[in-house]
């Protein structure tokens, strides 16, 4: 039989767990009254779902629809004047959601904030570019990485992966090796399909060794003349490539839930 | 008939020709002003720019993707190539950020080594934005000067751990190696030499003509701008918001040490090359107070914590169980606790914070690397709207990204 790999996160497993191995937990506290981040947790009451601290930074859970307005008051009333990152992190496999966290900076304080919020798959987010320019390239970012639209950015466009790529590289269902379409990818976009035959597909395997290459590799103790074909006659394996699955999480339809 | 391709396009539909003075240029993404990759779509009226666009994503190597996929000990040497030209502070954000998630801390002797190879680090970083930006420029001695004191600074990292550049001199839980004999004489006749160094620089630039013309007043964020773009690092102090993640959250020993952290409220390209003369001084400062402090620690390097890390080579090698911790942690890689941490430090470009979430695996769930340059890139997209175009150079140096940190 088979090996079962799950499809939903194909990302790289432990070989062995012990099974009664229980992973301890961060310690949590509940925020200290008449401290710092009291105050804070009191001008979001409003909003914040949880809050405690973790690791001596606030962490506030909040609905994604309200990020625009918690975010605001962090800065305008509780001095929080710097968002010094945002991103995402897929949870799409355990509970169809991904977590948004905004980590806010207070300069006079030096204090830390972690707001974060959990969106729904295929639900998008309320841009923050109003509030903290910052967010015009790490929102594109993550709608790179993780396919996450956000409602009303001047510019939502892919960032760091070419504008042609299809997929988003950070999701757990996104493959580790290229497929063959990869291996073409480059070849057909600097050159063009026709050129195919003539350069052939790429080589994505930085660690390939081609046992018979007498030009480039070496064999100690079995040493033959530059460029001999020693071969005998055999073929060399081609690099074979996993089988790309992609998600398509803005459309959830139940053939593709199938497929998968 | 001509064959048309990506390479060879065929030219005769485009119609180069128009009646104003707007031009689109493309800089990049091989320029050697550009630093790495950059490329920078700039819309022109005449030599004045209207539109700028940064187009970045050509280094880009999916280290957060990879972080993914490898334990937390195999991630530490890809750190090194985020922001190359200081790979110790790579090393230590991350290394730092995964101790805090662990719990743990440094012994005393791992503190002061690592602490002394920040620094020096940031003198090699700061060094190198000192020659390219003013080669940039065009002044081209400063160049050769200061690559001169930066071998110097090489040599002594290339003494402590064997590599130039991409160091993994620090470890997660400590230091792998002590200081080699004679390491902090050397260091020592470095740092004694570096003062007349640095006058030299300055005697060269800081009052020269056409560096302060090519400087004052290029490249201006006021301080809510730079707040509001997420600059970090001297991109913030030269805005005149002082703030310094050493100083104000202090790690390893930085709470003990002293030193000053300079501000500039000038907002210009001229400040903020002024601030990175003075760091360099500072950073000097640090490791003179360091290296007294190194003989009064016990020998140990790592930490010990035997669930997350080797003991030393020489219980491995005498006693079973260490043996056996040992194995395991290099086949199976140590499982951190459940938890998220998000640690700053002030690397030499600004903030470098890496966000960790672990879910008892040993591999991250998600690892995020807030790299400062990234932030300084999306800033150009602003800044440089109304300079010249012969400032965007100037500008672009001022800001000092490193491709490898923006990409990642």
């Amino acid at each position: 039989m088979r090996k079962y790999t799950p499809k939903d996160n194909v990302q790289g497993k432990a070989y062995y767990t012990d099974r009664f191995w229980v992973a301890p937990r961060v310690p949590r506290t509940s925020v200290e009254e008449d401290s710092h981040f009291a105050d804070i947790v009191s001008a979001l009451k409003k909003y914040a779902k949880d809050s405690y601290v973790e690791v001596g930074q606030l962490i506030v859970h909040i609905k994604p629809t309200d990020n625009i307005s918690a975010l605001s008051i962090l800065k305008e009333k509780c001095g929080y004047t710097q968002c010094s990152e945002l991103s995402a992190v897929d949870y799409l496999a355990q509970d169809g959601e991904f977590e948004i966290f905004y980590q806010m900076l207070n300069v006079t304080e030096a204090a830390r904030v972690r707001v974060v919020c959990r969106l729904k798959q295929g639900e998008a987010i309320e841009s923050i570019v109003p509030l903290f320019k910052m967010a015009n390239f790490a929102e594109r970012e993550m709608f790179d990485m993780f396919g996450i639209v956000a409602n009303n950015h001047p510019y939502l466009k892919r960032i760091l992966m070419p504008e042609d790529w299809s997929g988003h590289p950070l999701l757990k269902t996104y493959p580790l090796q290229g497929d063959e379409a990869a291996s073409w990818y480059e070849v057909d976009k600097i050159f063009g399909k026709e050129y195919r035959d003539i350069i052939g597909s790429e080589n994505r395997d930085p660690a390939k060794i081609d046992r018979y290459d007498t030009k480039r590799f070496s064999r100690v103790g079995y040493e033959v003349q530059f460029d001999a074909d020693i071969s005998g006659g055999e073929k060399e394996n081609p690099i074979e490539y996993s089988k790309t699955i992609m998600a398509n999480y803005q459309k959830p339809s139940k053939k593709l839930k199938e497929r998968r | 008939m001509q064959v048309t391709n990506k390479l060879t396009p065929f030219f005769e539909n485009l119609n180069f020709e128009r009646n104003d003075n707007m031009m689109v240029i493309n800089f990049g993404p091989q320029h050697p002003s550009a630093h790495g990759q950059l490329r920078l779509v700039l819309e022109l009226d005449g030599e004045l720019v209207t539109k700028a666009y940064p187009d970045i994503g050509y280094l880009h190597r999916g280290i957060e993707k990879m972080a993914e996929n490898m334990t937390y000990n195999e991630f530490l040497p890809t750190t090194d190539r985020l922001d190359y030209i200081a790979s110790t502070a790579n090393n230590y954000a991350y290394a730092h950020a995964v101790e805090k998630l662990l719990g743990i801390e440094a012994p005393r002797r791992a503190q002061v080594i690592r602490t002394m190879l920040l620094e020096l680090n940031r003198i090699i970083s700061h060094l190198f934005f000192l020659a390219t930006h003013a080669l940039d420029v065009g002044a081209m001695s400063v160049f050769l000067y200061a690559f001169r004191e930066r071998e110097f600074a090489m040599d002594l990292m290339e003494d402590y751990c064997g590599a130039r550049l991409t160091h993994s001199a620090v470890r997660i839980g400590g230091v792998p190696l002590d200081l080699p004999k004679g390491w902090l004489e050397n260091l020592e006749k470095f740092l004694d030499a570096m003062p007349a160094n640095i006058k030299l620089y300055e005697d060269l630039l800081t009052e020269n003509r056409i560096w302060k013309m090519r400087l004052e007043d290029v490249g201006v964020i006021s301080g809510e701008d730079a707040l509001n773009w997420g600059c970090t690092g001297v991109m913030l102090r030269g805005s005149g918001i002082k703030y310094d993640i050493r100083k104000e959250e202090p790690y390893e020993l930085y709470g003990e040490l002293e030193f000053d952290v300079p501000v500039s409220d000038r907002c210009d390209s001229y400040g903020r090359y002024r601030l990175y003369m003075e760091e360099m001084k500072q950073s000097i400062r640090i490791i003179k107070q360091l290296i007294p402090m190194y003989s009064d620690t016990q020998p140990q390097l790592m930490a010990h914590a035997p669930q997350y890390i080797s003991a030393p080579k020489e219980e491995i090698m005498t006693q079973n169980y260490a043996l056996m911790q040992h194995f395991v942690l290099v086949t199976q890689g140590m499982r951190p606790p459940v938890g998220e941490v998000y640690v700053p430090t002030e690397s030499p470009k600004g903030e470098l914070g890496f966000y960790i979430k672990s879910e008892g695996e040993p591999y991250a769930y998600r690892l995020k690397c807030r790299a400062p340059s990234f932030f300084h890139a999306g800033l150009l997209q602003e800044i440089l709207v109304g300079t010249y175009i012969a400032d965007v150079v100037t500008i672009i140096g001022s800001t000092n990204i490193v491709f490898g940190e923006v990409d990642r």
